[in-house]
Order: C-alpha cells, then structure tokens, then sequence
C-alpha cells in the first residue's frame, strides 16, 4: 500500500468516523446540557426572530473597541472567506465531497482557488504572528488555539503545493494533503475548531434568552 | 542478421540509409537524455554491435507485450534492430515447439553464458508451481535457472515489473514480480500494461552502446522514459488549469477535448512516456483517444478504487460506517448529557439537605 493508498483509504475512513462520532458527540451533548428553568414571565414571545437577528448581528464587523480591531476583524472575515472558498469551490475537493456525500456542484478554476488559499494563508499567518507578538493576546492564548491555526495552516500549505505541484512527486503531495487534511478531522471536535458547528447555535442560545428577557444580544 | 554482422552492415543491408540511421540514433540520444555531442558516439556504438543473445520468458501474461512490439508498426529502425538482436528463445515468436524449443534456450544459456539479456513478461506464480509452467517446467524454477548466468534481466511489462493483473487482489496465484525473487542481477523494469515499443528499443539501445543499464528511478524504471509524470506533459493540462473537465465521455467537455481528471483519469500520479513518445508512430495515446490514463505503469494500478474513481476522491469504506458513527457520536452525547443533568440533580438534592 503506497502512502497515497493509506492517506485516501483507511486513514481518510478513520480520521471522517473520529470527526463525525465528536461532532455528534459535542453537539449532542452541549444541546441536550442542562439548564436551569427561566421561571419569569418572558417580556415578549420572540424568540426564535431574536435568535436568528442575534446570529446576523454578531457576524456584523461593529463593536465598542471596533478601532483597536479593526485589522483582526478585517483579517478574520477576509481568510475565512478565502478559505471557504478554497475548499468549497476546488474541483479535487468537489470530486472529494461528491465521493462522500454523493453530489457535487460547480467549481472555480485552479488560479482563483490557488490565490484565495495563497490569502487565506497570509492573513491566517499574520493572526498568528499577531497572537505571538500581542501581550494581551498572548495572555489569552492557550495550546488549543495554537494547535488548531496550525492544523488549518498545514493542509493549506500542502495543498497549494500539491496543486502547484511544488516541492515533491503529485502522489506525495497529495497523499500529504490528504494526511494533514485527515489530522484536522481528527482535532476539529476536540479543539476550538469545534466553533465551526457551535457558532450559530450558540449565538441562537443567547440570542433567544436575553430576547425573552427584553435584551437585545 | 548473421552472428558475426555488426548492426550498421545489417541495417545497410535491410535498405536503412545512413540519414535514416542517424536520425534514429539522434531520437534515441534524445530520449535517453544524452546530449547532441553524444550522438556520434551512439551512431559508432550502434553500428559496431553485434547482435546478443535474448532469451525472452513469458510467464502469466496475455502476451500483450509482445504483441505491442510485434504489430506496433511497419518496420522501422527501432523495429529492425529489435530484429538484430539474437532471440534466442520466444515461445511466441519462435518456430521451434517442444523439447527442441526447450534445447534452443539451454543452449544459448551455455554459449552466451554471464553475457545474454534476459527479457521476462509475466508474473511469476508462487502459490502453487503448477498454476503457470512451460516444458513441464514452473515459472518460477526456469526464472532462476535463466536468470543465474544473465547479464541483466529486463522486465517487460506490468505484470513482471510489479506483478500486474495477476498481482491484483485478492491474487489468487501468489503472483510476484520479477524483482521479488531474483535479487542478485540488475533489473529493468520497462513498466506499462503493455510498455512503449520505442522504451524496450531505447533500453535494448543503451545496451548496445554502452554496455550498461540506464539510470533507474526508484522503482528500478528507466528515469529517461519514466521520469516525468503524463499530467506534467499533457497537451489537455492548460484546460486543467482553467478548470474545463469533461464530465461525461460524451459531453460538450469530452467533444471539446477538455481534461478527463473527474472521469478518474491517473495522469497525475502516473510516471511513463506516453505523452511525449505516444504511440502508433507517434499517432495518439488513451488521452488523446479521450480516454483517461489507467495509470498501467504503476504498481497495483489494478487495485486504486476503480479506473473512473477520480484521484482526488476517497477509498474509503462506505456510507453505513460515518452512519454508525453518527449514531454512536449521538449516543455518547445523549449519555454525557443525561450524566450530568444527573450530577446537578444531585448536588442541587444535596446542597438542599445541607441547607
């Protein structure tokens, strides 16, 4: 079995069992937790609107200290865009996709896909110096955050190598790609890149809450 | 060709003039990445060689290797000097049958002895020596018998590169390459499912001039013919670039010669001359033809999760596996949940009996 063989077979099944039996694992779990009854009277019934309004208005780029953030706010909004197009509109991962889940859709050709990943890397990069480099930041920062910017900064690297065909034959490439890929399946549900499935939910939560409380979120 | 004809006087007498023959040894300079100044020195070498002696084995195989040098084209050069050398022994090709074939093989064994070629096509069958045997005799015992005075073995074909067709899962034979048994002479594996006709030459070429095998790449095919990747030198790779993929074979992208990656096409990953050399006198080869490369050259190229299955896609298990583990993820979660609805219940009973 070549490394290729191994990245695309088992690896690839067991790394998708780990991330889908975490996922289901944490999601479950954090849906299901317990909380204590909110026994006053609720000040209006719109919870679900003011949910839903709390998920739009906390990906909007406005906060009190907007000035002192504004490269961060900038940066994470741009490589996450980048990134989701880089993954979600690459032919091999489309056919990637199309293999797991049965259906496909359209893809961008590979120069648009190679310059978003090349931003998302730079910004993603720049983060993370700023993280190391910023005392507040650092303060706040723990092994989780840096493991997961680095899970996502490999597989970002080893494929725009790998479609750049840069650095070693195609099939290692790949075959790396595939690999730190599959590592990051493996780490998303048990680091904070877990955010990914929790974000929106957990904005709804209190979104919900403080609305029937007559608080805006 | 007599014994004591060198190939130049053969070639002449064949009616190949000296252009002819030139033009030929500056292709073949080319393809072994030799450079212009060595031209002369291969058109001295190839004019000066005397025919060696062949003995060609085929094992389980289709004979499709030699039927790809056999009927490629009309004769050429390539072909004629495939004609010069000395086949001494081709159950195929040779006239002789029976104990007086077997006796031809001995016999060219004993006279050339530490100086013959040996040319293999065919894995070599180990789970049971009656599976494949010619003359009464088990592939794998007249393999090393033929391979103890050989110069150097040459492997013809997938299948005795790598084990090939025969090697692929479940490998019901035991089928080997030839490199897993013969251990102690120089191998050159000439891979492809069959290989290029124009590779075998060139390898039988190098020989002939400088007496020696090629430079190998890892596995132990000619970095001449096998160093590039067919995806690198592919005429359809710009509309790779561009994202044009045929997504049928018989769609407007199939029609307008877009590339054949989705339809599982192996180029990428697959490392032979076909793009460059081609084949038919360098008519076309599958890419052309707008089907995509099966990847033959490669080990286990039969077992990759199917010749459609894009590279890019999983091998993975199936459907019902991330559906268990859904559930099971599911379940673990409802349990933990459950777990610790149960530990507040309890500190909140026991904070009230305190209380």
């Amino acid at each position: 079995m070549t490394l290729l063989d191994f990245a695309r077979g088992p690896a690839l099944q067991w790394s998708l069992i780990i991330l889908v039996v975490g996922v289901m694992w944490r999601f479950t779990g954090t849906i299901l937790l317990g909380r204590k009854e909110d026994l006053s009277k609720p000040r209006r019934n719109t919870e679900i609107r003011d949910g839903l309004a709390t998920i739009f208005r906390r990906s909007l780029p406005e906060h009190q200290f907007e000035k002192k953030i504004r490269f961060q706010h900038a940066a994470g909004y741009t490589w996450h865009l980048a990134l989701f197009i880089a993954v979600l509109f690459s032919a091999p991962h489309i056919l990637f996709f199309e293999s797991v889940l049965g259906f496909g859709w359209p893809h961008l050709p590979n120069g648009i896909i190679l310059v978003t990943a090349a931003i998302a890397l730079a910004l993603l990069l720049a983060l993370l110096i700023r993280r190391l480099s910023h005392p507040v930041q650092r303060l706040i920062s723990n092994a989780d955050d840096y493991i997961s910017v680095v899970i996502v900064i490999i597989p970002l690297v080893t494929g725009i190598l790998a479609s750049a065909h840069i650095g070693a034959r195609y099939e290692t490439l790949l075959a790396i790609h595939f690999l730190s890929v599959e590592a990051l399946f493996v780490w998303f549900p048990f680091g904070k890149l877990m955010h990914t499935a929790l974000t929106f939910p957990a904005r709804f939560r209190a979104g919900a809450e403080f609305g029937r409380r007559g608080v805006k979120a | 060709m007599r014994n004591d004809q060198t190939l130049g006087d053969y070639l002449l007498a064949q009616g190949v003039s000296r252009r002819g023959f030139l033009k030929f040894c500056s292709a073949t300079a080319s393809l072994m990445a030799l450079p212009p100044s060595a031209v002369g020195q291969v058109a001295e070498a190839l004019a000066a060689a005397r025919r060696p002696s062949v003995i060609w084995l085929s094992f389980q195989e289709c004979t499709g290797c030699t039927e790809s040098l056999t009927r490629s084209h009309a004769p050429t050069v390539e072909s004629l000097i495939f004609d010069a050398i000395s086949l001494d022994y081709h159950h195929t090709l040779q006239a002789a049958s029976g104990e007086g074939a077997e006796a031809a093989r001995i016999a060219a064994m004993q006279e050339s002895a530490g100086e013959y070629l040996l040319v293999v096509d065919g894995a070599i069958p180990l789970g049971n020596p009656a599976y494949s045997c010619i003359a009464g005799v088990s592939n794998l015992e007249m393999l090393k018998e033929t391979a103890a005075n050989a110069a150097a073995v040459i492997a013809v074909g997938t299948c005795a590169a790598f084990g090939g067709i025969p090697h692929a899962s479940p490998n019901p034979t035991g089928a080997v390459a030839v490199s897993d048994i013969i251990t102690d002479k120089p191998i050159i594996n000439v891979s492809g499912c069959p290989p290029i006709p124009v590779v075998i030459t060139g390898v039988l070429a190098h020989y002939l001039i400088f007496g020696t095998i090629p430079e190998l790449d890892a596995l132990g095919r000619p970095a001449a013919f096998f160093g590039q990747n067919i995806h690198d030198r592919c005429y359809r790779r710009p509309f790779y670039e561009r994202g044009q993929f045929a997504h049928t074979f018989d769609d407007e992208g199939a029609r307008k010669g877009w590339c054949l990656y989705e339809l599982g096409c192996k180029g990428p990953t697959t490392y032979n001359a076909c793009a460059t050399l081609k084949w038919n006198e360098g008519t076309s080869y599958p890419i052309g033809s707008g089907h995509g490369c099966l990847g033959c050259s490669e080990p286990d190229f039969w077992d990759k999760g199917g010749f459609y299955r894009p590279i890019a896609a999983g091998l993975w298990g199936s459907h019902e596996a991330l559906l268990g583990a859904a559930a099971a993820g599911a379940a673990i979660g409802v349990g933990s949940a459950l777990a610790a609805r149960a530990r507040k219940k309890k500190a909140l009973a026991e904070e009230e009996t305190a209380s």
